[in-house]
């Protein structure tokens, strides 16, 4: 098997809520809770979960925008993890992120050529002269004209917004690019031409994207493998095609729940109970106990670890014989 | 397709304001009549003239003359110079000191925040207006003394608005992608923060403009500004006290004059506040 791009082992990230008159930590919120994952050269995994469950949060850790607790990051065999922020500059060009609001993302302030020019100029791949020669090819990769490098951000709409911050995320030619929950401030049909660049770019550049979405059809659709999260871990990771017939019953849960366009198809769906448990006070056990519709006695108590149930599928559940999708 | 840049999209707000626009124009000639004072005044400044004391207004002397015969509109004509540049020096010292100690304490948060904070508070804390009295009680007072007084004594505002901007921005999605991109702290404060945060900055200088023209003014009457003779309207305020009864002009005009001053510069406050508006913006 070739090397991994990006192997993630055991990250952890808490955030201490302060309260009171002398900031006392009166616990953690647990954002991040031994997560492994790992993506090859070319590839896309699809990150799914629940608003709130830590997918961003991972995002961030990856770019060590936040500082993760404990755990490696291992990009190509270095662990980013202790680097210093002069130490991780360097990586940053191989490591890019594409934002989930395109109003945000872009600093109102600057023209369109600058935005996607910056990234370069602190690389130092290019001199001035080279600029605007170079931005205007970037403009054209992503479908835009090489004419908007004087424009500002609030001269467009959101999908062509979307495609500038493509182009910076693009411009210092990375490896891997994190996309987080690119589509979901857009509209449907701007969001499928958005995804189809991002494909066509993978073909091209030969990119990896670690996709994060709550669409779990949309992550299907063009992932390679997926993930899926739940209160910070890693419930279930597999092929895309396995998500048919999954292992952990949160994604089974995840799966009955993505509407299918065919009234007379009838199946069962799952239906959650209970609410998402606070991430403050995480349930002993396997976190999912609470709302699991197969719980017993030995989930409050002991939690399950990720085994790899068959080849290239893991899952955390004691119960995975008895009622995943195994032998479907 | 033309390029319609945030600058032009807040001028074309603010000309929509006549009051604010008028209060432009008032400025901009305050500026024209600084700068060319030696050429627009008809006398001397501080040349006594004993022959005309005291006259009123007259096709002579178009605002009368004081005391010992100076003409008044030629003082006051040298006198914008000192209300203009103790207004711009000031304002300017003191925005970059606000700005400065905003800038750090909202990007780095944390302890820095906190030291900073507690001394913008302290300094709040103070009437400023009788530190600077007692300051300049003390170095002795003249221009320049007035300039940097006013000016390390005036920056709890502006400190207060930069770091609250800077918290504001510091965590938006576009200084995220500056900072995932590899960019320094340097360039994030400089060219993603704080060219987003000068708005209100701006908006207040304005304002600052005038209340440190008001303050010259106050600190030339009580006589702790600029000396005599050099000409300021507050100075000129101050000389006329004992005339007050048998020469109008001689308070009337000075009293005028920063009246309309402070006026123009808080009616072009007003109107940047209206045009920056961030609800208006396109």
């Amino acid at each position: 098997m070739p090397p991994f791009l990006l192997e993630v082992k055991n990250l952890k990230k808490g955030f201490p809520i302060r309260k009171g008159f002398f900031s006392r930590i009166r616990g953690t919120v647990q954002a991040l809770n031994n997560v492994s994952l790992n993506i090859q050269r070319g590839e896309t995994l699809g990150l799914v979960g629940e608003s709130g469950c830590g997918k961003t949060t991972l995002a961030r850790a990856l770019l060590k925008l936040i500082r993760p607790d404990s755990g490696e990051i291992l990009f190509q065999k270095t662990d980013l993890v202790p680097l210093s922020s002069r130490q991780m500059r360097p990586f940053r060009r191989h490591l890019q992120m594409v934002f989930q609001d395109p109003y945000s993302s872009l600093n109102p302030r600057m023209r369109v050529g600058e935005i996607i020019a910056e990234p370069l100029l602190i690389h130092r791949q290019i001199n001035r002269s080279e600029k605007r020669e170079k931005v205007a090819e970037l403009l054209e990769a992503v479908g835009l004209s090489p004419n908007f490098y004087d424009q500002y951000p609030h001269e467009f709409s959101g999908g062509q917004r979307q495609r500038i911050g493509i182009a910076r995320a693009l411009a210092p030619l990375p490896e891997l690019i994190i996309a987080d929950e690119p589509v979901s401030a857009l509209d449907v049909s701007i969001g499928t031409q958005i995804i189809h660049l991002l494909q066509e770019l993978q073909k091209k550049r030969h990119l990896s994207y670690l996709f994060i979405s709550h669409d779990l059809k949309l992550v299907r659709m063009i992932s390679h493998r997926v993930a899926v999260m739940y209160l910070g871990e890693i419930v279930e990771s597999g092929p895309a095609e396995a998500l048919s017939h999954p292992l952990h019953p949160y994604t089974q849960a995840l799966v009955s729940a993505i509407p299918i366009p065919d009234p007379a198809l009838k199946r069962k769906r799952i239906l959650l109970a209970g609410e998402v448990p606070s991430p403050t006070e995480l349930p002993s056990g396997c976190s999912f106990h609470p709302r699991c519709p197969y719980a017993e006695e030995r989930c409050k108590t002991q939690k399950p670890v990720v085994k790899e149930w068959q080849p290239g599928r893991w899952a955390s559940c004691h119960f995975v014989d008895k009622i995943g999708g195994l032998h479907e | 397709m033309k390029t319609v840049s945030y600058k032009s999209v807040v001028w074309q707000q603010f000309k929509r304001n006549r009051l604010a626009l008028a209060g432009l124009v008032f400025v901009l000639c305050l500026v024209g009549i600084a700068l060319l004072a030696p050429w627009l005044s008809p006398y001397s400044p501080t040349e006594y003239d004993l022959s005309s004391i005291l006259l009123p207004p007259s096709t002579h002397h178009f605002l009368g003359t004081d005391e010992e015969g100076r003409d008044v509109l030629s003082r006051m004509i040298h006198g914008s110079r000192i209300s203009l540049s103790v207004g711009f020096v000031a304002v300017s010292i003191y925005v970059s000191i606000g700005i400065l100690l905003g800038a750090l304490a909202g990007y780095f948060g944390g302890l820095i925040d906190i030291v900073i904070s507690r001394l913008t508070e302290v300094m709040l804390c103070f009437p400023t207006f009788f530190l600077i009295l007692t300051v300049l009680a003390f170095i002795g007072p003249s221009l320049y003394n007035i300039m940097i007084v006013i000016g390390i004594t005036g920056w709890t505002g502006i400190a207060r608005l930069v770091r609250g901007e800077f918290l504001k921005l510091r965590h938006q999605d576009f200084v995220t992608a500056a900072e995932a991109t590899g960019a320094s702290s340097l360039r994030l404060i400089f060219f993603h923060i704080l060219p987003n945060s000068l708005a209100p900055v701006l908006v207040s200088a304005t304002f600052g403009i005038s209340s440190a023209i008001l303050v010259e003014s106050s600190l030339s009457f009580l006589g702790f500004g600029v000396q005599p003779p050099t000409a300021s309207w507050g100075e000129i305020l101050s000389q006329s006290r004992d005339f007050i009864d048998i020469a109008w002009w001689l308070t009337f005009f000075p009293g005028l004059a920063i009246f309309m001053t402070i006026t123009a510069y808080n009616l072009v406050g007003e109107g940047l506040r209206d045009a920056i508006d961030p609800r208006l913006k396109v």
